[in-house]
């Protein structure tokens, strides 16, 4: 289990590694880079000014060069600043990284919290009209775009009913209880939370159901109805376990969203989370945001699997390191 | 019991937020850094006029005005003056005299600070974007805190434009001497943007949530009028889309119209909500227009370019797209510039000149109306604009349509803003590209129209002479323009540089963009300026109707 476990860690080490150098060459190799941006939004910029930034910001070298230096400051902790921001990457990154745990972690547990039960629910009951109806609703998840859903949300409980806010984060001033943090906080995660849980919501339903009319149709679980094992154990304890293993990975596969962001309802909610600060350090050339953000995604990816990995171990008491 | 429970939570879900003695503040785009003189952002300027002034600035009406000096510098007042300098060149002495103004820590802004200013502004190593402003500035004489005299190396007719920030000396200048090449991302502005000492104006800075909000609040130390709200927060909603919501479920109050809703949405808005918003659409400096490659064979001949104008119906594009709130453009000056030269040649819409021009042109039609060059290669060229852009691609689509009723073949090719800007600043695009600057009141547009301003190799791709015109009349025109102090002799030369405009056609004028402010019914003193210095520059006269 240790040396697997090793050698696991060893495989993310060199995946990250080999990430940085495909991630910072290919935004390098991008049209344009930062200072023909400043040069577009200066008119009173001269040659001159353009020589000495990209001296200045080291664009005058080659990209290989470039990696490297940025690597060997990577591997001591410093990852840079943001151009954009001025503030180092990880301080610009931090806050972001929480806001998306918080609002992608909800929507996650909220969905596979609803998702699973259900999913279990209906593949007990297949072809019935439950079984349709929950179906039709998971398709209509899966199809809405988020941002359709968004404004459709927004449009609803906060501009008709005026009930919730439309956007943005809560806005907490010193001394504001513990309590009133909580439900200012709710108050602008509700909307967003569930328009992702929506999204997620019908396809980590329709795993779970398909997963669970697989199992059902195997011999053993034929074997424990026929020994009078109630339904609902019947369900839960021998065939919830196996069917659990294909959800994991899909789950697991999730996991890098949590990191990476939700760029459409970020953006849609003004969420300043992960998604919207990759996808406006790709666009404002800030090589070191975009690729710290996307090392950040990988990393949770990579991770997922392992995790999916010990979980199979788990669930499933045939699948063993030793071997 | 449950339905007892949801009542309650939406009641507490429901609760207004914050008190009316603050107003909520939206725009689609978060500044960078918040240092006033490293980087040139709109996003940027539109907080920092509230924490900060320039020396001087464009007021509503177009006129310089002083925002931190006692008395505008002029020749007539004798407080600006053409001198000889040690070279032989002329150059020009103008005094300041600072308001009695302080820093949010107490510590009074002085001419040390402004002296400091300029010391990082030319520093190459500060990483200042643009350090031309500051390099003119040959010396700086400090006569006591408030008092200063500044000898710049040329004669300019805009002598009195002085719109540099000042830094905090205080604050800044031991961060500055510690490492000036790592001063761009240690500066306090960023670091600690919260810091009294980094505002005198009427606001500070309390919070900054960097991509999400910025808190101010009214600054104690301020001198000028006091601001009628004790708090201003202002939201970052990249989505026009959310935007809109936002205003209208009352989460934000006002939309900042300089970086705020788009024109469409706005005469929707006006439509639906006219009772409650008053839109106001203020014509502004964005020139919208369309560069001609003048390398290409097709559009070498400006006739070719006359009759493309004259294919083009940008009156009805205006009418229908955008209900007329947006003027015509006959060169790159605004009609409502005070340099606008009324006798510029117009192109009216008129296919049949068109037509009879391409003619003369050497591109005949063939049996099918399209065109062909003398070696029978078809009259086809590419218009690049910015994608994502919906109004953009529409007038696009129009113009794609009117130019196939006289033969010439356009097509299309929307490109994201970073490839259309690289293609742009490096001279790639093959025919027409369609995109918009930004010019400020009596702009000698040399950066366009001077042939050393072709951005090249040669150059490090600087410039904005993108069609790549090169005219000696133009160049002697603008070099004039920029040193001429005769009002009278300065009108003829920018007569003389807007007919050569539009008689050369090296970009094809488009319209003049508006910046559609939706502002609530109850809030008063908002003045959009429709220039470059942006409406939070008077955000102390901003309040709520009694």
């Amino acid at each position: 289990m240790t040396r697997t476990l090793a050698a696991r860690l060893v495989e993310i080490a060199v995946t990250l590694i080999l990430m940085s150098a495909v991630v910072y060459l290919l935004i390098g190799l991008m049209p344009g880079d930062p200072i023909d941006m400043m040069i577009a939004g200066d008119p009173h910029m001269t040659s001159a000014d353009a020589a000495r930034l990209r001296a200045l910001y080291g664009i005058d070298k080659p990209l290989l060069q470039r990696y490297l230096a940025w690597a060997s400051q990577a591997v001591q902790g410093n990852f840079g600043y943001s151009r954009s921001f001025g503030l180092p990457v990880l301080s610009v990154l931090g806050p972001r990284l929480l806001n998306t745990l918080e609002l992608a972690g909800l929507a996650f547990v909220l969905s596979v919290a609803i998702a699973l039960p259900l999913g279990i629910w209906t593949a007990a009951q297949p072809r019935s009209k439950a079984d349709y109806l929950i179906n039709l609703g998971c398709f209509a998840g899966i199809s809405a775009p988020p941002f359709w859903l968004a404004l459709l949300l927004i449009t609803l409980f906060a501009v008709k009913l005026g009930w919730l806010p439309a956007g943005g984060m809560a806005d907490l001033r010193p001394g504001t209880s513990p309590g009133e943090a909580i439900v200012q906080k709710l108050r602008f995660a509700l909307l967003p939370v569930v328009t992702l849980a929506l999204v997620q919501l019908g396809s980590y339903t329709r795993f779970m159901r398909g997963a669970m009319i697989e199992v059902l149709r195997q011999d053993y679980i034929r074997t424990a109805r026929a020994k009078g094992v109630p339904e609902r154990a019947v369900l839960w304890r021998h065939a919830f376990r196996n069917a659990l293993a294909p959800v994991l990975t899909i789950l697991a596969l999730s996991f890098g969203g949590l990191v990476s962001g939700a760029l459409i309802t970020e953006t849609m909610f003004a969420w300043p989370g992960m998604g919207k600060a990759i996808y406006q350090a790709i666009l404002d050339n800030d090589y070191n945001l975009a690729l710290v953000g996307l090392l950040a995604a990988t990393f949770a990816t990579v991770l997922g699997n392992l995790l999916a990995d010990l979980a199979y171990a788990w669930v499933d008491p045939r699948v063993s390191f030793a071997q | 019991m449950i339905r007892r429970l949801l009542c309650l939570a939406l009641v507490l879900l429901a609760f207004p937020a914050f008190a009316k003695d603050e107003l909520v503040i939206a725009m689609n785009q978060a500044p960078g850094t918040l240092n006033p003189i490293i980087s040139s952002m709109l996003a940027k300027s539109l907080i920092i006029n509230m924490t900060e002034r320039p020396v001087t600035a464009y007021d509503s009406t177009w006129k310089v005005v002083c925002m931190v000096c006692t008395v505008l510098p002029t020749l007539d007042n004798g407080r600006a003056r053409v001198v000889d300098l040690p070279d032989g060149k002329r150059g020009m002495e103008i005094d300041i005299e600072l308001k009695p103004l302080m820093w949010g820590d107490g510590v009074p802004l002085t001419a040390k600070d402004y002296e400091f200013t300029i010391e990082v502004g030319k520093n190459p190593k500060s990483g200042v974007s643009s350090s031309e402003a500051f390099r003119r500035i040959l010396r700086f004489d400090i006569h006591d805190d408030r008092h200063f005299t500044m000898t710049v190396d040329r004669v300019t007719f805009d002598y009195n434009v002085f719109d540099i920030m000042a830094l905090p000396a205080h604050i800044e200048k031991p961060i500055f001497e510690a490492d000036p090449a790592s001063y761009r991302n240690k500066t306090a502005y960023d670091t600690q943007p919260a810091n009294a000492g980094l505002a005198f104006g009427p606001y500070r800075i309390v919070e900054l949530v960097p991509g999400s909000r910025i808190a101010l609040e009214a600054n104690p130390t301020w001198a000028g009028d006091k601001p009628h709200f004790r708090r201003i927060v202002v939201k970052i909603i990249e989505s026009t889309a959310a935007l809109e919501a936002n205003l209208l479920s009352g989460n934000v109050d006002y939309v900042f119209g300089e970086l705020g809703l788009t024109l469409d949405q706005a005469l929707a808005f006006d439509k639906r909500h006219g009772d409650r918003y008053d839109v106001i659409y203020k014509p502004a400096l964005i020139y919208e227009h369309i560069d001609v490659k003048l390398d290409n064979p097709l559009l070498a001949d400006r006739r070719v370019r006359q009759a493309i104008l004259m294919a083009v119906d940008r009156k009805a594009i205006c009418d229908k797209l955008f209900e007329g709130k947006q003027p015509v453009a006959d060169s790159d000056v605004s009609p409502l510039d005070p340099m606008h030269a009324s006798a510029t040649p117009h192109y009216a819409y008129d296919p049949p000149a068109a037509m009879k021009l391409l003619n003369e042109a050497g591109f005949p039609p063939n049996a099918t109306g399209m065109r062909f060059d003398g070696e029978r290669r078809p009259f086809s060229i590419e218009l690049t604009t910015t994608a994502g852009n919906r109004v953009r691609e529409l007038v696009a689509q129009v113009i794609q349509s009117q130019l196939r009723q006289v033969g010439i073949e356009l097509r299309l090719k929307p490109e994201p803003p970073r490839v259309f800007s690289d293609q742009l600043n490096h001279r790639r695009f093959s025919g027409l590209a369609m995109y918009a600057w930004v010019e400020a009141p009596q702009g000698v547009p040399r950066s366009t129209m001077h042939s050393e301003e072709i951005p090249s190799e040669k150059n490090g791709w600087s410039g904005q002479n993108y069609p790549g015109y090169a005219n000696p009349a133009m160049d002697r025109a603008l070099d004039q323009a920029e040193r001429e102090l005769d009002e009278g002799k300065r009108r003829r030369l920018f007569a003389e540089i807007q007919r050569l405009y539009a008689e050369d056609l090296p970009v094809l004028p488009l319209f003049f963009r508006v910046d559609p402010f939706v502002i609530p019914k109850q809030l008063m003193g908002v003045v959009p300026t429709g220039n470059l210095n942006s409406s939070t520059l008077w955000v102390e006269q901003w309040r709520w109707q009694d």
